[in-house]
């Protein structure tokens, strides 16, 4: 297929959920039920267009060109197919937009609308009696739309654009129960959590922008290691802001950037939205909270990771394992089926931001893609759950039952064969399991950890332990909730009455579950390296000045002279990484089977007792189970301070802006009242008495007019006789 | 005795005053009217009396005409006046038509 065609195909994939989105929200209700049909199917037609792209572009060879076309740039190489265009110009300044295919974006354009097709299908019967079902629709069409937009960004103003767009759909959608306060409030604390993060990333992208005047990647990339850019900021030709060094300047850049990527993907400090946004209906969990959106940052990172200096790596990594670990520490003791999963996310988004800050690129964004598949198929599992078990509740009349706490559940099993069967391939596969998807990419990870440990040495030790404990809590979890769930006896009446869902919840779970097999990423089920995967998905050169690299990623380039081109030999942490396979692979096989076996002897089996345990560590259970008490902080901390602030802003808005605006108004009514007094006293009295005196004179005058004919004319006879005897 | 340009001007003179006196003294508007047709004619007679014997050379004839033309007219006009008057009022009194007054 020729790069002009793909790019073409990309745009249609792009507007289609746009299409989608026009038809629901304008005609929505009169469409009713219809809109759902019409929504999946466009959908469906977009999953097969990316496909299509996907299979061109992936495993196609693109020979290098760049020609303009209608004013469009069209830049082909066998890396990335892009489209650039002129968007905005004043003077000097520049803004082209654009978009841009190369392997991570068609890898994600399947992730995203297959997740997509999936839920709407599922939706199709979760909302069924939703009175806003097209409305739900019309969301998913923005949100497919603006994720869709991130994907194919190939600049970061698309991006930011996009990215807030996903936002305000995130926030539409985890609202879209706005009637329980408890769900408007998760909408409102996604989107104030998420600008935090999002307002970091825009200082990024201005901070480059004013330096480099240009937010297309490969123009930035381009320019920011070359030697002119060097030497003009040696010269001081180039100005950077603050008076930073370069590499200051650079690594601050690559923060702020990330902060996006912080707020988005639900990273320590900013990952206390997520939990809350499991408020929304499930299949939007599956879709935004665990594939997709959440997935965003990640993706972000991974397309602006080639500027990103050693520090801002570190940065990265030491972010994404705070965070795995946080939250695997906090689902291990919480009991709502979809908190454990939140969690479980935001723990395993820890794993791939890790798995990028210590270089393991490929491995990092292998597991973004494996996650979605895995995760999309816990939750819409759990959406099954819930869904059967609102149906049984419904039945039996129940109404105080919570139907999404997991002590309420137990022996799903037998009564939910599918479900079941799919959520533990699943859980097998995010516990990292072999002959999952899910270890070949948590391997790789892992395997990544402890290279860059053995090759940094000292603290970087903590990121393989905190990486290998992480899973072991996984394995344990997981396990925790499906067994909990699933196996037992029925723990409620309400728990027994299940029944299996219907075909339309149960074969998007099927196909999400199919897909955490390993066999479509590596033939090798335990090695990822095999797979076309790896092969596809390289490590992007980095594009800062060589000094500021982290010494283990830099390439040895050698001059292939019977090639006449530049061949890349492995880097130093590669090759550690290769070399650490094995072990990480057998440590990580052994601590997730004992978290695996821990659960099964405490829930399943309980040989030891769960409460026992629980009396014996109260204070951490505590901890855990109040999630650290991250709320509670930040309600005592930022949000107190913010209200402070707030009250002293009222405080001085009452007082002092106010004050001057009565004091203004004060003065004014008392010049004014001076002026009416002026008014009617001075000029109205001039004017009263001109009137006056002329109606006195009138009314003296009047009395010569009698109205009587004769009478005039016998005055005038005798005023013309009068006339003649004086003038004669 | 001959008759001189005097005699012409008492005449005319007295038929000026009784004009003048009708127009004062009589309330009907009819006759109010009619004193002042006395009036045109004491100045057409003038008007002629000075055009045979005052040498002034003066058109007085023609003078005569106009104005007997324009009495005419005037005339017309006023009787319809009148009657419009009579319509609205029931009666031709001058005296008790004084609206404008106010």
């Amino acid at each position: 297929m020729s790069a002009e065609n793909i790019l073409i195909i990309s745009i249609v994939i792009l507007l289609l959920p746009l299409v989608s989105f026009i038809i629901n929200i304008f005609w929505g209700k009169k469409l009713g039920k219809l809109s759902s049909y019409i929504a999946s199917t466009i959908l469906g037609i977009d999953l097969i267009l990316a496909i299509l792209i996907f299979v061109n572009k992936v495993f196609g060879e693109y020979q290098v060109s760049s020609f303009i076309k209608n004013g469009i740039n069209i830049i082909t190489n066998n890396e990335i197919i892009q489209a650039k265009i002129n968007w905005l110009n004043i003077g000097n300044f520049n803004l082209n937009l654009g978009i841009g295919i190369d392997n991570l974006a068609s890898i994600m354009l399947i992730v995203v609308t297959l997740i997509s097709f999936l839920v709407h299908i599922f939706s199709m019967i979760y909302m069924h009696d939703d009175k806003r079902f097209s409305r739900f629709y019309a969301y998913l069409g923005i949100f497919t739309f603006s994720m869709l937009g991130i994907v194919l960004a190939n600049n970061l103003l698309n991006m930011y654009i996009f990215w807030e767009l996903v936002g305000l759909s995130s926030y539409l959608l985890i609202g879209f129960w706005y009637e329980k306060d408890s769900a408007a409030n998760a909408g409102k604390k996604a989107f104030l959590v998420n600008r935090v993060g999002d307002t970091g990333f825009f200082i990024g992208i201005l901070m480059l922008f004013s330096v480099f005047g240009t937010l297309m990647f490969d123009d930035l990339f381009a320019t920011i290691g070359s030697a002119e850019t060097i030497t003009a900021i040696a010269n001081g030709s180039i100005h950077l802001p603050f008076g930073l060094d370069y590499q200051t300047y650079l690594t601050i850049a690559g923060i702020l950037i990330f902060c996006g990527a912080i707020g988005k993907s639900a990273q320590f400090p900013l990952h206390v939205w997520l939990p809350d946004a499991m408020e929304g209906p499930t299949p939007v969990s599956a879709l935004i909270h665990a594939a997709t959106m959440v997935a965003a940052g990640v993706y972000m990172t991974a397309k602006i990771f080639p500027m990103l200096t050693a520090d801002a790596l570190n940065f990265i990594a030491i972010i994404g394992t705070i965070t795995a670990f946080i939250a695997a520490t906090i689902a291990v003791t919480q009991t709502d089926f979809k908190k454990v999963l939140a969690y479980s996310t935001v723990s395993q988004l820890g794993y791939m931001v890790m798995g990028l800050g210590i270089g393991a690129f490929s491995a990092g964004f292998f597991h973004l893609v494996t996650h979605a598949w895995f995760k999309a198929a816990l939750f819409l599992g759990s959406g099954s759950v819930i869904h059967a078990m609102h149906v049984a509740m419904h039945n039996a009349h129940d109404h105080h039952t919570d139907p999404q706490n997991i002590f309420n559940m137990g022996g799903l099993r037998k009564n939910m064969k599918i479900t079941y069967i799919t959520f533990l391939i699943a859980t097998i596969a995010i516990s990292g399991v072999p002959l999952t998807s899910g270890f070949l990419s948590k391997d790789s990870i892992l395997a990544g950890s402890l290279a860059f440990a053995d090759l940094t040495g000292g603290l970087a030790w903590l990121v393989p332990i905190v990486g290998f404990g992480v899973a072991g809590l996984t394995a344990f979890y997981m396990f925790r909730l499906t067994i909990l769930a699933f196996h037992g006896k029925p723990k409620t009446s309400i728990a027994k009455e299940t029944k299996e869902n219907s075909f339309k919840i149960v074969m998007p779970l099927v196909v999400l579950a199919i897909l955490s097999i390993w066999i479509f990423y590596s033939p090798n089920p335990i090695d990822a390296n095999s797979g076309w995967f790896m092969d596809k998905v390289k490590v992007p050169t980095s594009a800062v000045p060589i000094e500021y690299q982290r010494p283990s990623m830099i390439y040895e380039v050698a001059l292939n002279h019977t090639l006449g081109e530049q061949a890349h030999s492995a880097t130093e942490f590669e090759e550690s990484m290769h070399h650490f396979h094995l072990p990480a692979m057998i440590l990580s096989l052994l601590i997730a089977g004992a978290g695996i076996t821990l659960a099964f002897l405490i829930y399943q089996f309980k040989i030891f007792n769960a409460d026992n345990i629980e009396k014996q560590f109260k204070p951490l259970h505590t901890f855990s189970l109040n999630k650290w008490y991250f709320d509670e902080l930040y309600d005592k901390t930022a949000i107190a301070f913010t209200m402070f602030v707030a009250k002293i802003m009222s405080y001085f808005d009452d007082k002092v802006i106010d004050g001057i605006v009565n004091g203004f108004a004060y003065v004014t009514r008392g010049v004014s009242k001076i002026t009416g007094i002026f008014d009617n006293v001075v000029v109205d009295g001039a004017v009263n008495l001109v009137a006056n005196v002329t109606g006195g004179l009138g009314a003296i005058t009047r009395k010569l007019q009698t109205g009587k004919v004769q009478a005039y004319v016998a005055l005038a006879f005798v005023g013309i006789i009068a006339l003649i005897f004086i003038f004669i | 005795m001959e008759i001189g340009l005097t005699h012409y001007l008492i005449v005319s003179a007295i038929l000026f005053a009784m004009g003048i006196f009708a127009i004062i003294t009589r309330k009907n508007a009819i006759l109010v009217l009619m004193g002042l047709e006395l009036i045109l004619n004491a100045a057409n007679l003038n008007f002629i009396a000075f055009a045979r014997y005052g040498g002034l050379n003066v058109n007085g004839e023609i003078a005569a005409l106009f104005v007997i033309i324009i009495a005419a007219a005037e005339s017309a006009v006023a009787l319809s006046i009148i009657l419009n008057i009579y319509q609205n009022y029931h009666h031709v009194n001058v005296d008790e038509v004084e609206t404008l007054k106010d």
